[in-house]
């Protein structure tokens, strides 16, 4: 597949070959690769749900701990609209600005620079920070596993987060990347890791495994404590949304996007609503709020020894390819910015040798290290949240402008969702919701990533933006946008 | 009429180098400083358990099984039971993070629709009377 894609969704490997045609597109679009469609709705399925699987593995417990165990039920379900909203819309977007760079381009399409910079920013962050989350797993993992073995103590976990970003840096800077199929067929034995975790826990007979009398409780923190877990509500699909950005891929964007994404996202929530059940029955309510390894310990509780080790390995796989996906993801968005000169220049490089944009991927190897070695697993998801929180909200606005600078019918569209504006004011009301979320408990780390923004924001108007081409800030052919 | 294409200036290596540095100084200012000194996620109160026990914990029989599988003594869960959150805020501190993030959203609205015009210009032409521009 002939591929000119630089910012693609976590996963979702790009050939060699890719990233030494990349710049030739923003130079000139009339020498532009097109993408082979090849892809229909069951590969956008499977691409979304491979990208989101690791959520069920780790992070979304921190919901249970924000608000007990129906709390978080509550907010998966609740989370879930927001993202069919978030589906739905980009959709719409996607099918349509089939560019390179995906939301990044989008909003360089529709709102204007400074805002792409910032979507920019915020896919960086997420994946940086999802890529820091996911080594913090892998140590913790292997030190709990170990532990288990009976030689505790002799390893140090934090040895193990830093090999898994050193090990995964060096592959991408390599360009050795698993492939998407090889992703697959990992994401595939962590997702049978779960379906087998089911099975094993007997759901169909209450009290045998699952002790959900004993161990289910209430609401500790009220109803307010729905709302606070809100937060980690999102981390059941956290990203589900990258499944459009395959719209030059598809055979019929119109059909497979919205079809695809819609069935990822009733597996995720079929998943999601599972995992929970499975675990909520496992493990007080106080330890799974605030267990690194959920999924591992629901296995441990099992006494199954087999079992165990399967979702070690599970974990393992579901983290490692991640974490992969996500060094990959990452470092291609901050090459873009630095092709589009958003960023220096000196990061828009590709490797002589290896074609891989190797500054950007080594950039990045120090600032992930630091974050996964000393702060705390909560911290870091919830940076990634934040990000993607922006995002959406960004999203819901852009629709607004998309469908007022090219109303329905002055150019071709792929995907036309409904009930426009629903959708858009529902997500921003319960991307509101989500701040307010947030700010229970972790206010000071929402000021805090407000601020890197905004400082960030300022940094572009007042130094950055003077570096940048205008015209070249627009590739699409389109008419002229209405009201300019 | 199209406008004139701008002509950026070109960087400095010396000057990437330093931006590049300073994205990094930024993220470890307002990302990780707050983290290290512990100003970040502290909405929490704990509650001491004295000679603690599964009962004082408020744990059932089955509680107390399942915690004693993970490997935890009524002395080790005391600190993750007694750990809450602190859900108390007022509303000088919610309205001032309200507004940080709707001025962040109105700013980057407002001037990226600026520079937008810019792009357009260039791309399609100024149809605007010169005063408009």
């Amino acid at each position: 597949m002939q591929n000119v894609e630089v910012a693609s969704p976590p996963g979702r490997q790009v050939p060699k070959a890719a990233l030494s045609e990349a710049p030739l597109v923003a130079a000139a679009p009339a020498r532009k690769i097109a993408l082979l469609r090849v892809l229909g709705p069951g590969h956008v399925w499977a691409l979304g749900v491979g990208i989101v699987l690791v959520g069920e593995f780790m992070g979304w417990n921190f919901a249970v701990g924000k608000g007990g165990p129906v709390a978080a039920l509550t907010a998966c379900w609740l989370a879930g609209i927001l993202y069919t909203c978030v589906a739905m819309i980009d959709s719409e977007i996607t099918s349509t600005v089939a560019a390179a760079g995906g939301q990044y381009a989008q909003a360089k399409h529709i709102i204007g620079p400074l805002a792409a910079f910032n979507v920019g920013l915020y896919l960086v962050m997420a994946y940086t920070m999802l890529e820091v989350s996911n080594a913090i797993v892998t140590g913790d993992l292997i030190e709990a596993f170990l532990t288990n073995l009976g030689i505790a103590g002799t390893v140090d976990k934090r040895a193990f987060m830093v090999l898994t970003i050193v090990a995964l840096a060096f592959l991408n800077y390599r360009g050795v990347l698993a492939s998407l199929t090889m992703n697959l067929l990992i994401t595939a034995a962590a997702f049978a890791a779960i379906v087998v975790l089911f099975v094993a826990t007997q759901p169909w007979a209450p009290g045998a495994v699952l002790q959900h009398d004993a161990l289910l409780v209430g609401l500790p923190y009220g109803s307010l404590g729905i709302l606070a877990a809100m937060h980690f509500g999102l981390w059941f699909y956290l990203g589900i949304e990258g499944t459009t950005q395959a719209a030059e891929e598809v055979r019929s964007p119109a059909r497979a996007l919205p079809l695809g994404t819609m069935t990822g996202m009733m597996t995720l929530l079929i998943a999601a609503t599972a995992t929970w059940y499975v675990c909520s029955g496992l493990m007080p309510w106080e330890y799974l709020g605030q267990a690194v390894t959920p999924l591992y310990d629901a296995a441990r509780l099992t006494g199954n020894r087999w079992l165990e080790v399967f979702l070690f390995l599970g974990t393992l796989f579901a983290t490692v390819a991640s974490a992969n996906g996500c060094i990959n993801d990452a470092s291609r968005a901050w090459f873009a910015m630095g092709r589009d000169r958003y960023m220096p220049a000196w990061f828009g490089a590709v490797h002589p040798v290896y074609h891989t944009p190797y500054r950007a991927i080594v950039f990045f190897v120090p600032v992930a290290i630091m974050f996964a070695v000393s702060t705390p697993l909560d911290q870091t998801i919830t940076f990634s949240i934040l990000s993607g929180l922006l995002g959406y909200t960004l999203m819901a606005l852009s629709i607004v402008l998309f469908r007022r600078k090219w109303p329905l019918g002055t150019i071709q569209r792929g995907y036309v969702h409904p009930l426009h504006p629903l959708p858009c004011l529902l997500l921003l009301l319960l991307c509101s919701v989500t701040y307010l979320a947030v700010f229970l408990g972790y206010g000071t780390q929402l000021v805090a990533m407000m601020t890197f923004y905004i400082i960030a924001s300022a940094w572009f108007v007042l130094h950055r933006y003077k570096y940048v081409r205008r015209g070249d800030q627009f590739t699409m052919h389109w008419p002229k946008p209405r009201g300019y | 009429m199209k406008k004139i294409p701008y002509e950026p200036p070109t960087q400095s290596v010396a000057g990437q180098i330093f931006d590049a540095f300073l994205m990094l100084i930024l993220v470890f200012i307002t990302l990780y400083l707050p983290l290290l000194f512990k100003l970040a996620g502290g909405g929490t109160t704990t509650t001491d358990f004295p000679n603690p026990s599964w009962e004082t914990l408020g744990q059932n029989a089955t509680m107390a099984a399942q915690w004693e599988k993970l490997g935890f003594s009524p002395e080790k869960a005391a600190s993750i039971v007694g750990t809450r959150f602190d859900y108390s805020f007022n509303g000088t501190a919610l309205a001032f993070t309200a507004l940080i993030i709707i001025g962040y959203f109105v700013f980057l609205f407002r001037y990226s629709d600026h520079e937008y015009r810019e792009v357009i210009a260039e791309r399609f032409g100024d149809d605007r009377p010169p005063e408009a521009r």
